[in-house]
């Protein structure tokens, strides 16, 4: 047995946090109802099949690649237009949610006052309330408001998004070294300025890296829009699979990883910039 | 007068870095806090430049008890104190031209400042600043390119280009050489001198404190041992103040003595 002192203070809770996380994960196997031994049933299997063989060749004629463009590019527009207007949004939000900007922060050591505390609440239930319903729970409803078309798409991503964005930017803003912007502060510095020179530089990356795979999910969000009518890539797909055009299907997929590829790119490009 | 604390104290958590400090530093003054590692020298800088609240007792700051002032008001008397960390914690991708003149945050307004970050306002300003302490070269190089030392000068200079009236300094050379060490800690008390502004200093080097300062403070456990002019401190309160029982003395067995007498 280890003497007392030289025991690792850490040890205990580590071994009871693995423990909790296991007892709370078996039970969420079971209310899932995970089977995958009902894919390997013959009928399902069977189905499938015939439905994946129609995807070769992709479809490639003249008049469909050019409905193809067009829809890509709408779901461009829909994905950059809400990702736009969610940061209007996202940002002040963030700015007020995080503890970053808090003065008396700087002088307690990183612990804002009570009062900072109790204001910041409300602010982050609004950007809980915003995230909460899913972006096309808010499709649905604005369809049924604006009419079917890429309107209510702009709108859904611009709320749910504003508020995933709100969030993890007050996070990133929390979780980057305090110093500079504390240092800033006790110089006599305003809580925006003091952000901009002292946490906005080591936050710069990450809020960027950020934003673009959030614009990439964006794309994909506004894909699945469109099976509710938001139009895009993903009416056409959901038009498509109707038919059980499945060259038509696979072609859409093509495009649509060509699209999250460049957005991997476009990413790394820019932390390479930032970073 | 420029600083009096009456009875300040500061508590981290268990910890007692201040125990009820009784000090005046008039305006003009420069003074010189040694003292062993762990003594409270940075604790009592930070207070100073109200970086932290005392936990008990008076802070009186430029005419101003700034713990009872609001916020705005605090903030406008911030701006008239500087001060040197040690580590100057600066973002590593931030360019030196920005990080010096973010030294006079405080006294510009936002707009100017959110200006200022995309295009730097006053690069000769920042320039002399930065070649009083031959760092000139290093304008537009970003801080995280920069030496430990360098860095510490990057802070001199911002803190003065700040152009405070009270300029505290928490170990500002403990991560140069002794050349450089002496060239910064002169320059700091001639600006002090030319200005007429206050200059408190924490060194961890005795020898520097004792030439450049006219005023040392030694500063033991929370507790300030003595307080008078650098020539009157001898080695006997040298010997006290940096007395350390937790050091085991080395035990030093004599070598074993063989004497080989040669027999004939």
């Amino acid at each position: 047995m280890l003497i007392a002192a030289d025991r690792d203070p850490a040890a205990l809770p580590r071994v009871l946090l693995t423990v909790v996380c296991l007892a709370l994960l078996w039970p969420g196997l079971h209310l899932s109802e995970l089977n995958p031994g009902v894919l390997l049933q013959a009928e399902n299997r069977q189905q499938m099949g015939s439905f994946v063989s129609g995807f070769w060749p992709p479809a490639h004629d003249r008049d469909f690649l050019a409905l193809l463009w067009q829809a890509t590019l709408q779901t461009l527009a829909v994905a950059t237009a809400g990702m736009s207007l969610a940061l209007l949004l996202a940002v002040p939000t963030s700015l007020l949610a995080s503890r970053a900007l808090s003065l008396r922060a700087a002088s307690r050591g990183g612990r804002p006052g009570w009062a900072s505390r109790v204001l910041r609440m409300p602010v982050r239930g609004v950007l809980v309330f915003l995230r909460s319903v899913p972006e096309i729970v808010w499709a649905l409803l604005f369809v049924r408001a604006v009419g079917l078309g890429p309107t209510a798409g702009v709108l859904a991503i611009a709320i749910t998004y504003s508020g995933m964005l709100g969030k993890v930017y007050a996070e990133i803003f929390e979780s980057v070294d305090q110093r500079p912007a504390h240092a800033l502060l006790q110089a006599g510095s305003g809580r925006l300025l003091a952000f901009c020179y002292g946490v906005l530089p080591n936050a710069a990356a990450e809020v960027v890296s950020y934003t673009v795979y959030r614009w990439e999910c964006a794309v994909r969000a506004s894909v699945v829009m469109g099976f509710v009518g938001a139009g895009g890539l993903g009416q056409q797909i959901d038009l498509s699979m109707r038919m059980f055009a499945g060259a038509e299907v696979a072609s859409m997929l093509l495009a649509f990883l060509l699209l999250v590829m460049l957005a991997d790119l476009f990413s790394r490009l820019l932390r390479g910039r930032l970073a | 007068m420029s600083i009096c604390l009456q009875a300040a104290s500061l508590r981290h958590g268990q910890v007692q870095a201040l125990s009820a400090v009784d000090l005046r530093i008039e305006t003009g003054e420069r003074v010189a806090i040694i003292g062993p590692s762990g003594a409270g020298k940075s604790s009592l800088l930070h207070l100073m430049a109200t970086a932290v609240q005392p936990s008990a007792g008076q802070l009186e700051l430029l005419g101003a008890q700034p713990w009872a002032l609001p916020a705005g008001a605090r903030q406008r008397l911030r701006a008239r104190v500087a001060l040197v960390h040690q580590a100057p914690p600066l973002p590593p991708r931030q360019r030196v031209v920005t990080a010096v003149l973010a030294g006079r945050l405080g006294q510009w307004g936002t707009l100017r400042g959110l200006l200022n970050l995309l295009h730097p306002g006053d690069v000769p300003g920042a320039r002399q600043a930065l070649a009083e302490l031959g760092l000139a070269d290093k304008l537009f190089a970003q801080c995280g390119q920069l030496s430990g030392g360098q860095l510490q000068r990057v802070g001199i200079a911002r803190a003065l280009y700040q152009r405070p009236e009270l300029l505290l300094a928490d170990e500002p050379v403990s991560a140069m050489d002794p050349v450089l060490a002496v060239h910064s800690l002169a320059l700091l008390n001639r600006h002090a001198q030319q200005r007429g502004l206050t200059l408190v200093a924490s060194l961890h080097a005795v020898e520097l404190a004792l030439a450049h300062f006219p005023r040392v403070i030694g500063l033991r456990e929370g507790q300030v041992m003595f307080d008078c002019p650098a020539h009157a401190v001898g080695d006997d309160l040298l010997q006290a103040l940096y007395a350390n029982e937790h050091l085991a003395a080395p035990v030093v067995s004599a070598p074993a003595l063989t004497v080989q007498i040669p027999r004939c």
